[in-house]
């Protein structure tokens, strides 16, 4: 196989394994003022990605690298052409991240609320926002014979894309839902369950939508198939849930995301970013690649590595595997002993 | 379109400069911490625990706003310099995706399994995780070094003309660079002795003020942080003599810049401590010099010859300036820095360096023997301590980045060359401006719970559950450690 491929479909592992880990954290925190009736409540759905919430957004960071790396011309359409999407998704993943280390840190309810804002703003920003982008990326946009895009902000906002936003929008939020039907015990497990599966209609009928514009605007036999499953996937998730079985929930949500995902890169495909103003500019997996030396660096460095990182990532979830209910939620005051 | 140059630079200074003042303070306070949690797993002695506790959480404040401003700095190469993305992407990503996959995911697994693994972990294990957290620093500083010292020095690329980019011939050449060789230790130790001198001032601040029962904790903050910053400062100056006649070699402009030195000297270069005059440094009214210095600095020898800004521009322009189409043709035809920026940082960041290491000394020598002075003075010394080195570690950084101009990668780009020409200068506006405001905020927040949080002062001490002598199949047992 081609080098070029081989990291096509590196980054497309990266992306899913970006989409599948921070997307139920995206979910906890849109779901805040939703599942949670108290303080306590809120905390102990915080805590339930607390340890994880970072690992899951180095995901995003190594994509970013990897695409940097591997292609060049990629990343730097991409990431110049979705200017603003791109600004508004860092300063919600910046107020996010501190939210999460500084909300504990002071006792007043103000502060609190405060932070409780910031996670849940800066949850449904990038949730909405990657779909918006991803949908662009699989309609094309314009871009010029000097691999520069050429649009605006509101070339971004078409149709396709804000489907593409609600798609991602309502998968996150079922997917967090099953998140904290697994991982939190009590009251807020069974709101969480129930809210999980009416969630996941609503993200079905979106994907669904999405998904058949996808296929038959770009779709090759490849892509149908892994959509069809990313369906079946949701639609098994539901039930599970229905039927009170958390785990199969959660990876029903899990296998729909990284299959839609892989079946959105396959059917781009040797497109990296199509471009509407002319196939003739569309960058490629060729055009837009790294040399064949540098790829072959990175493939050494990746094939030893990798699986290192997931290793030391999945014991960390086995670790933080135990459910957590209100009562496991040290009170505020003996928090400062910590 | 018109460009965004200025725009994108400021940018890239403020979030750059603002990330910096919290990476080295990390660096430094992951290695302490880990050091002080080994202390107490060997010695028992609560007051480690308690310090390892108290400067583990100052360092986790720190740590938020470095990781998420770290965000901001892989995301803005595409989004203000995409041209130089493109021209550089084959060499410069690669560093950068391997930071991501090496330092960055084992930095947050590891971090997460100490703040919340107390009583999850076995003891040695969970002082484990913060040595690995401090690896995973020295990772990441050693990969984004190697991406900075090859703009400073490319080497191991050759220049496509078809593809009209930069691409990777030799990534173990750019790995172990000769500017990265001097710049890692360099940085590193810097690093050691900001974080030393931060525990350094804030125990002395807390020794100061406290109850006479916890001063043999301060203490031990101030011996250690004092005994560190003092030899990683030592390190540091070391080192820096090292990294000025590599600079003198692979970017002698930077050097001649340093001083504001337009004529070459065949021997003999004196260096300025300061000088009264125009900014520029042409005309001088006043100056203390210290005879040869400068030719020592760049030369390692006393009669050395440095050569002037003046004859390294009329030499850059006959080897850059001859072709108005090359890439690397900057049309200001100038090939030399802002002096004044370089000749003022140059000092600042020695001069407060030679400060911080100082007050180290000082402090060492006044609490010797169980002395234990009390003084305002005392107090006061402590807490500048870590601001100067801080600011030193600052101006070490424009200074080396703002010596590099006009160049983005030297001698290949210039910055001019560089920017994104397909966004508007609208855009890059409120980029700037959201970005400025918003950091400039979390500031303000992160500074208040800094002086929050040391003004509480260590917690009381409490035995950490310890999961491997049973009990931890308590199900309904508080978690030791909630956000």
């Amino acid at each position: 196989m081609e080098l070029t491929t081989v990291w096509f479909i590196l980054i497309a592992v990266l992306w899913i394994g970006y989409f599948t880990l921070e997307g139920f954290d995206f979910g906890v925190g849109m779901l805040l003022p939703v599942l949670a009736r108290d303080d306590r409540e809120r905390r102990t759905m915080i805590n339930t990605i607390g340890p994880v919430w970072d690992g899951n957004e180095v995901w995003l960071l190594t994509a970013g690298g990897a695409t940097f790396a591997a292609f060049p011309e990629w990343y730097a359409t991409l990431f110049s052409g979705f200017y603003l999407p791109l600004l508004l998704i860092l300063v919600a993943l910046i107020v996010r991240g501190l939210a999460f280390e500084y909300r504990h840190q002071r006792p007043e309810a103000a502060w609190h609320s405060w932070w409780d804002r910031a996670i849940i703003v800066g949850s449904y920003v990038p949730a909405f926002l990657w779909g918006v982008a991803f949908a662009n990326i699989v309609r094309g946009v314009p871009i010029d014979e000097t691999k520069d895009f050429t649009g605006t902000i509101f070339t971004l906002l078409n149709p396709v894309g804000l489907l593409g936003g609600l798609v991602t929008l309502f998968l996150f939020l079922t997917h967090g839902a099953m998140f904290v039907a697994l991982k939190t015990d009590g009251d807020i497990r069974h709101r969480a369950r129930a809210l999980s599966v009416k969630l996941g209609l609503v993200a079905a009928v979106v994907a669904v939508v999405f998904l058949v514009w996808a296929q038959v605007h770009t779709g090759n036999a490849g892509s149908a198939v892994l959509f069809v499953v990313a369906a079946l996937a949701l639609v098994g998730g539901i039930a599970a849930a229905y039927g009170g079985r958390e785990g199969w929930g959660f990876l029903g949500t899990f296998v729909c995301i990284g299959l839609a995902v892989a079946g959105l890169f396959v059917a781009l495909f040797p497109d990296v970013m199509p471009s509407s103003t002319d196939p003739a500019f569309s960058l490629t997996t060729t055009n837009a690649a790294a040399t064949a030396y540098t790829l072959k660096v990175m493939t050494v460095v990746a094939a030893i590595f990798t699986p290192i990182v997931l290793c030391y990532q999945a014991w960390t979830y086995w670790i933080f595997r135990k459910r957590i209910s209100v009562h496991h939620i040290p009170d505020a005051e003996l928090e400062g002993a910590h | 379109m018109d460009s965004i140059l200025d725009i994108a630079r400021w940018q890239f200074g403020i979030t750059t400069v603002y990330h910096f003042l919290f990476v080295p303070l990390t660096i430094g306070l992951t290695l302490l911490v880990a050091v002080m949690e080994t202390l107490w797993l060997r010695t028992k002695d609560p007051d480690w625990l308690r310090l390892t506790k108290f400067f583990g959480k100052l360092m986790l404040i720190n740590f938020a706003i470095g990781v998420v401003t770290g965000i901001v700095q892989e995301f803005q190469f595409g989004m203000n310099w995409s041209d130089y993305s493109r021209f550089v992407g084959d060499v410069f990503g690669a560093p950068l995706a391997v930071e991501a996959l090496l330092a960055f995911f084992l930095e947050s697994t590891f971090l997460g399994l100490w703040i919340f693994g107390w009583d999850k972990l076995p003891r040695g294990l969970h002082a484990g995780c913060m040595w690995l957290v401090h690896l995973g620093t020295l990772a990441s500083s050693w990969f984004i070094l190697a991406a900075n010292s090859w703009m400073q020095h490319p080497v191991g690329y050759k220049y496509n003309p078809d593809t009209g980019r930069a691409e990777l011939t030799d990534f173990a050449a750019v790995m172990f660079n000769k500017v990265q060789l001097v710049t890692f230790p360099h940085v590193i130790l810097a690093a050691y002795m900001t974080a030393a001198a931060f525990v350094l001032g804030v125990s002395a601040w807390l020794y100061v003020r406290r109850s006479e029962g916890d001063r043999p904790m301060y203490r031990r903050g101030i011996r250690l942080g004092a005994w560190v910053a003092l030899v990683a400062g030592l390190g540091v100056a070391i080192s820096g003599d090292f990294q000025g006649k590599v600079m003198t070699e692979v970017q002698p402009m930077k050097m001649a810049a340093a001083e504001a030195l337009y004529e070459t000297e065949d021997s003999c270069a004196p260096f300025s401590i300061f000088t009264v005059g125009t900014p520029d440094g042409k005309s001088e009214k006043f100056a203390v010099t210290v005879p040869c210095l400068l030719s020592f600095l760049a030369t390692g020898s006393f009669d050395g010859k440095v050569e002037g800004i003046n004859d390294l521009r009329a030499e850059y322009q006959e080897k850059y300036g001859q072709d108005p189409g090359a890439r690397y043709y900057d049309p200001s035809g100038n090939y030399s820095p802002i002096i004044p920026v370089t000749y003022w940082t140059f000092r600042y960041m020695i001069g407060l360096g030679m400060a911080g290491a100082f007050f180290a000394a000082l402090i060492l020598f006044l609490t010797r023997k169980g002395r234990t002075p009390t003084s305002k003075w005392f107090g006061r010394m402590a807490v500048a301590t870590p601001l100067v080195v801080l600011l030193a570690n600052s101006a070490g950084w424009i200074f080396t980045e703002m010596g590099r101009q006009p160049w983005v990668v030297f001698g290949l780009m210039t910055t001019a060359n560089g920017d994104s020409p397909g966004v508007s200068p609208t855009e890059a506006w409120i980029s700037l401006v959201t970005l400025t405001l918003l950091y400039g905020g979390l500031a303000v927040i992160e500074v208040g719970l800094i002086l929050r949080t040391i003004k509480k002062g260590p917690d009381a001490f409490e035995e950490p559950p310890d999961p491997t002598l049973g009990g931890s199949d308590d199900e309904d047992r508080p978690l030791a450690f909630a956000y």
